[in-house]
């Protein structure tokens, strides 16, 4: 591991970013758009939109980075620059770490904005503060990240990345427990959903926004949130050979 | 040019199979230290698997392929090793010098490296423009300017002049000539046969098979021939009537 290595390659996926302005606009804005649309289709009922807000937070950011980490990294496998990397004297994971810095970074301010604007304009009300819901936030961007990393290396073409999307996040989607409360659900598809991972993110927003500071239920979903992190970069790194045929 | 004894290359009995096609069949080659090596055959004779072979990502079937003593794709190698793939390998979404500064700072080169080799490839004015609107030729020179960062021991060069005009190819040439001169290895790959003559040694594959290794000049004393290309056709013919 090399930390000069991760810290170039978040910055060099931040400048590529940088040249594309319109993608970081989407980022920011649709969250926050999505938002205001949810909270005004709710107009009335304030105690539905104050339990969905949070857990959309926690959804935007491993969606988002999902699809467009699975298409950064599915690029440089087909541009020929991974090739290029891994001839060099590069760890697996600095490159990994370097996405993940990038978009964790991105992360954080999408979180910020889209929190901000759900708690002082649409007049979202959490008992726990907003600090907790943009770590909350990061950890699922974090996660989006890897599990596109992961993704990446089963897509040959980026039409088949992007239906990673419907077929990876979607069923962990209706399964988090944003629909239907996962204790209300069919005990197999409980059983299901207590596997997948933006189960434990969605529960961990819901529990901060719902408590002061950290329960021990929270610090346990996070506990999860991390583990899932740090096993899907692990095996997204695994995917990454060197040699090809 | 004086050769160094000790092969900075050495291949044996290569064979690598892709797509379950056997792509190179039992391929023995070296490449001189300080020399200017050029890999010529036809399209599809398995030049790029073979420098693949050589950078360390191919998949191979059985043989050994060696670099400076050491094992192809080892670690230490990766330091040492310059690498120009086919088709230009650099971020479209980036400028040429933020292209560039990245890979310096995965290799460890200086950052003072990066306008020495922007302008080595002769793209000082286009330091600042994104790849996505430079040519292809333009964008092909970029790729090479990552390989020469940190003054690598070894280059291996896929086709690193294709598509360049004859002046800019005669730059690179004279380039590739001076950076053997002061100790580099360089293995370039190249159809086109007039740069050919440029080199100090040959390798001529095809389908799979090396066909000849020998200076140019002996190439062509060896086959009566006046030029390489009339050279290359009579290898293939005589083998052609061996395999009779
Ligand atoms: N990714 C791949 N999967 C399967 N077969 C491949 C792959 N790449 C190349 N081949 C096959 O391997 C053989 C040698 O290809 P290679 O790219 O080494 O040729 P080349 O000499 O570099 O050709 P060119 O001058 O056109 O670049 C070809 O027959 C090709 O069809
Ligand atoms: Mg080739």
């Amino acid at each position: 591991m090399n930390a000069r290595i991760t810290v170039a390659t978040a910055g060099r996926v931040l400048t590529q970013l940088r040249h594309d302005p319109r993608t970081i606009a989407l980022l920011l804005v649709v969250p926050c758009l999505l938002l205001a649309l949810l909270s005004w289709t709710f107009d009335g009922q304030p105690a539905a939109f104050d339990r969905i807000g949070p857990m959309l937070l926690a959804i935007f950011p491993l969606v988002v980075m999902f699809v467009v980490t699975s298409v950064a990294m599915l690029r440089e496998r087909t541009s020929g620059t991974l090739e290029r990397l891994l001839a060099m004297p590069l760890n697996k994971l600095d490159l990994l770490l370097g996405y993940a810095l990038a978009f964790g970074a991105l992360a954080v301010v999408q979180a910020g904005l889209a929190s901000g604007v759900s708690l002082w304009l649409l007049d979202l009300d959490i008992v726990g503060s907003a600090g907790w819901l943009v770590l909350t936030a990061l950890l699922s961007a974090l996660l989006g990240t890897a599990l596109g990393l992961l993704a990446s290396a089963f897509a040959q073409t980026e039409f088949q990345a992007v239906q990673f999307l419907p077929a990876f996040v979607l069923p962990q989607l209706l399964l988090c427990g944003l629909f239907v409360p996962r204790e209300a659900m069919h005990s197999v598809l409980e059983a299901i959903s207590n596997v997948l991972p933006l189960s434990y993110a969605v529960d961990a927003i819901a529990e901060v926004a719902a408590n002061r500071g950290l329960s021990g239920q929270a610090s346990l979903d996070y506990g999860v949130l991390v583990a899932f992190i740090v096993g899907a970069l692990a095996l997204g790194a695994g995917t990454l050979r060197r040699r090809t045929a | 040019m004086p050769v160094n004894e000790t092969p900075a290359i050495e291949v044996s009995e290569l064979t690598v199979h892709r797509g379950g096609n056997l792509v190179l069949d039992r391929v023995s080659c070296q490449v001189g230290a300080g020399s200017v090596t050029g890999l010529l055959g036809p399209s599809g004779s398995g030049k790029s698997t073979l420098i693949r072979s050589i950078v360390g990502v191919q998949k191979i079937t059985s043989g050994t392929v060696q670099v400076l003593g050491r094992a192809a794709g080892s670690k230490p190698l990766r330091a040492l090793i310059g690498y120009v793939t086919q088709a230009p390998s650099v971020y479209t979404d980036l400028t040429v010098r933020e292209n560039l500064r990245y890979f310096a700072a995965v290799i460890g080169a200086s950052p003072r490296d990066v306008d020495t080799v922007i302008s080595s490839v002769g793209l000082t004015d286009k330091s600042g423009a994104l790849v996505a609107r430079l040519s292809g030729g333009q964008r092909t020179r970029v790729s090479l300017a990552a390989a020469l960062l940190g003054e690598p021991q070894v280059l291996v060069l896929d086709e690193p002049t294709v598509g360049l005009d004859p002046v800019l190819r005669r730059d690179l040439w004279q380039l590739f000539k001076g950076l053997a001169s002061s100790g580099s290895t360089l293995l370039v790959s190249s159809h086109i046969m007039d740069e050919a003559d440029r080199c100090t040694q040959l390798l001529l594959l095809r389908d799979g098979r090396v066909l000849a290794a020998d200076s140019p000049a002996a190439i062509r004393d060896h086959t009566d021939t006046a030029d390489l290309e009339s050279a290359f056709l009579a290898l293939i013919d005589a083998e052609e009537v061996a395999a009779r």
